[in-house]
């Protein structure tokens, strides 16, 4: 033992104690950038998403104008993607159908979202009893196979867009909720809750400044990841004769109309189907780099 | 375990009786009732009719006489094909649903499992990518497009299958493919990470260390762990294998169940479809409540009575 022990400590001794956290979008955005699936995943939905706003706005055609006489014509510089059986321009029926589609993926979803985290925030929220029944309620509901009460709720109620996006909107939030639920459940009992409560922070105060910033992050993955779903669960229905009412035309739509003239004019099928698939691609490449980025859960494994 | 197979049996019940509820509330809260569509129709001709399908009770009644039919497995009648019950057309087209259904099933596991294997085991190689890229693919395409496609190559461009119907073991080719395609897809994912997961347990490392050999270790240790996500998914499997027939069905013009009931969407025939969505939603929670059963089997680590937890 030397004097030197007992010297006071020095600036560059000191412990770092303090670390300004990094926020949760700087943190996410330094994780996608290394990740190029995500990147892509992103680009198609941006490019989708404004060929959805503005495309059709640029189109010398409209989506219901027919021209018989040029009907089921083959691909050219008139019309790009050719015509359907009606002689309406598929290049623009697949741009309103873009935002048809991408409509209901969003709509959809952020109804699941709104149902879920309201469902499970109040579940973990309230604890005990009340949150034992509201979770069984969703255990109970997870058996049942949902897609056929989509089906019984669009048989019920005319086939059209405003019921499609309820029906899948009041249909899909379980998962949510779970989410929801479970992250709140364990961020409750996070030291730093427990500090913020001590020191005489309120309720509102707990919910703003830790509860909501952390729950946001599951929240987007989910989010995007249920988009593509809606989207193909809406194609399945246009395919059974559930989907939007014609003129208007939605991927699943212009896709099971191509299949009928698929010998004949493989394009017609061709096109939808290809904007359909890369939009699926898209979402779940973003959605799968969102969670690698945004999950705390995930850090660890560190990407694949 | 008898105690709790009790209670997963009494908890099904309460599911099939909730099922039935929401499903014949929401029949009725069909404007109208299923016969004002057409076309009109004498009154007197309606009042029979209504009589008949006992359409002019008290709700409350009709509800009573739909729980305690449902509870001896009867569906009743269907409005669209007089004579038929809704028991006489799943009798019929059951058994093709379900062949096609097990075909796919198997079809769909085997391949599944075998491929996302293959990807663990030459993990970040070009056959790992290679797979990986097929399985993202293939969750990507719907059903119905990629049963469009396959008929287009084999049925027409290359004709070595039959397009459509049910007559024999080659029918049966394309549909199975167009049915699980999906779920192969997505359980190749499943397994792939599950393995990996395993493949980075001390135990592995062990096993390594005694020198058992790369395939024993894989089959033996990684896989038998890794398999229990993928038991668990069996259960949302036979749902996705379920309404995927509606279109894969329909499609190969196929005459089993899920085209019936894509008809009777076609046709409103309700009785019909009601029937159908119980008895599919019967299935299926039975199937999930066997999946429950026989998962502690496997995995010695889940005590029954914490099952809740997990």
């Amino acid at each position: 033992m030397t004097p030197d022990d007992f010297a006071p400590l020095q600036d560059r001794d000191k412990e770092v104690l303090y670390v300004p956290p990094q926020k949760l979008r700087e943190r996410g955005w330094q994780q996608m950038k290394h990740n190029k699936l995500a990147l892509w995943g992103l680009g198609i939905v941006i490019v989708m998403t404004l060929l959805a706003l503005f495309g059709p706005l640029l189109a010398p055609y409209s989506y219901a104008d027919q021209d018989l006489s040029m009907a089921n014509a083959w691909p050219g510089p008139e019309h790009w993607f050719g015509t359907d059986s009606l002689g309406r321009d598929l290049f623009v029926r697949v741009l309103y159908g873009a935002r048809i589609s991408l409509s209901i993926g969003l709509v959809a979803s952020l109804i699941n979202v709104f149902i879920g985290v309201l469902y499970g925030g109040f579940a973990a929220l309230s604890g005990g009893r009340t949150d034992r029944i509201m979770m069984h309620i969703v255990d109970v509901l997870y058996s049942i196979p949902m897609l056929l009460y989509v089906i019984l709720l669009m048989v019920v109620f005319k086939p059209g867009l405003i019921n499609i996006y309820l029906a899948l909107g009041i249909a899909y939030w379980l998962n949510m909720a779970r989410i929801v639920r479970g992250q709140i459940l364990s961020l409750r009992q996070q030291d730093y809750v427990m500090a913020a409560r001590s020191c005489g922070a309120s309720t509102w105060q707990i919910l703003r400044r830790h509860m909501i910033p952390n729950c946001v992050g599951p929240i987007i993955v989910t989010l995007t990841l249920s988009i593509p779903d809606a989207i193909f669960t809406e194609a399945f229905l246009s395919f059974i004769g559930l989907g939007v009412s014609a003129p208007m035309a939605s991927w699943g739509v212009l896709a099971s109309e191509g299949i009928n003239s698929m010998r004949s004019f493989p394009f017609q099928l061709l096109f939808p189907a290809i904007a359909l698939c890369l939009t699926m691609l898209g979402f779940m490449f973003l959605g799968d780099g969102l969670r690698d980025a945004l999950d705390p859960q995930n850090e660890k494994e560190g990407g694949r | 375990m008898f105690l709790y197979m009790i209670k997963r049996i009494c908890g099904a019940i309460v599911v099939l009786w909730a099922v039935i509820t929401i499903t014949f509330g929401l029949m009725h809260a069909i404007p109208g009732g299923p016969f004002t569509e057409e076309k009109k129709l004498p009154p007197a001709v309606l009042a029979n009719i209504e009589e008949r399908y006992h359409l002019n009770d008290p709700l409350l009644t009709q509800y009573g006489d739909y729980l305690k039919h449902a509870a001896v497995l009867d569906l009743g009648p269907s409005f669209k094909y007089p004579g038929q019950t809704v028991n006489e057309i799943i009798a019929e087209s059951m058994p093709v649903s379900a062949q096609l259904g097990l075909i796919s099933l198997v079809l769909a596991l085997g391949t599944g499992v075998t491929a996302g294997l293959l990807a663990a085991w030459r993990k970040n190689t070009w056959m790992d990518y290679a797979l990986m890229l097929g399985a993202t693919l293939g969750v990507s395409v719907p059903s119905f497009i990629l049963a469009a496609v396959l008929i287009q190559l084999f049925a027409f461009t290359w004709p070595v299958l039959p397009a459509a119907m049910w007559k024999g073991p080659a029918y049966a080719v394309l549909p199975a493919l167009a049915l699980a395609a999906h779920p192969t897809a997505f359980i190749m994912r499943l397994t792939r990470s599950s393995v990996l997961d395993a493949l980075s347990q001390d135990y592995i490392k062990t096993a390594r260390s005694r020198g058992v050999s790369t395939w024993r270790l894989l089959v033996h240790h990684a896989l038998r762990n890794a398999l229990l996500p993928v038991v668990s998914y069996i259960g949302p499997l036979a749902a996705a294998l379920l309404t995927g027939s509606f279109i894969v069905e329909s499609i190969f013009a196929i005459p089993g169940l899920g085209r019936h009931f894509v008809t009777s969407i076609y046709n409103r025939d309700y009785t019909v479809i009601l029937g159908i969505t119980i008895f599919y939603s019967f299935l299926i929670i039975f199937m999930n409540l066997i999946i429950d059963l026989i998962y502690p089997l496997l995995d010695p680590r889940i005590r029954l009575q914490n099952h809740k937890e997990g």
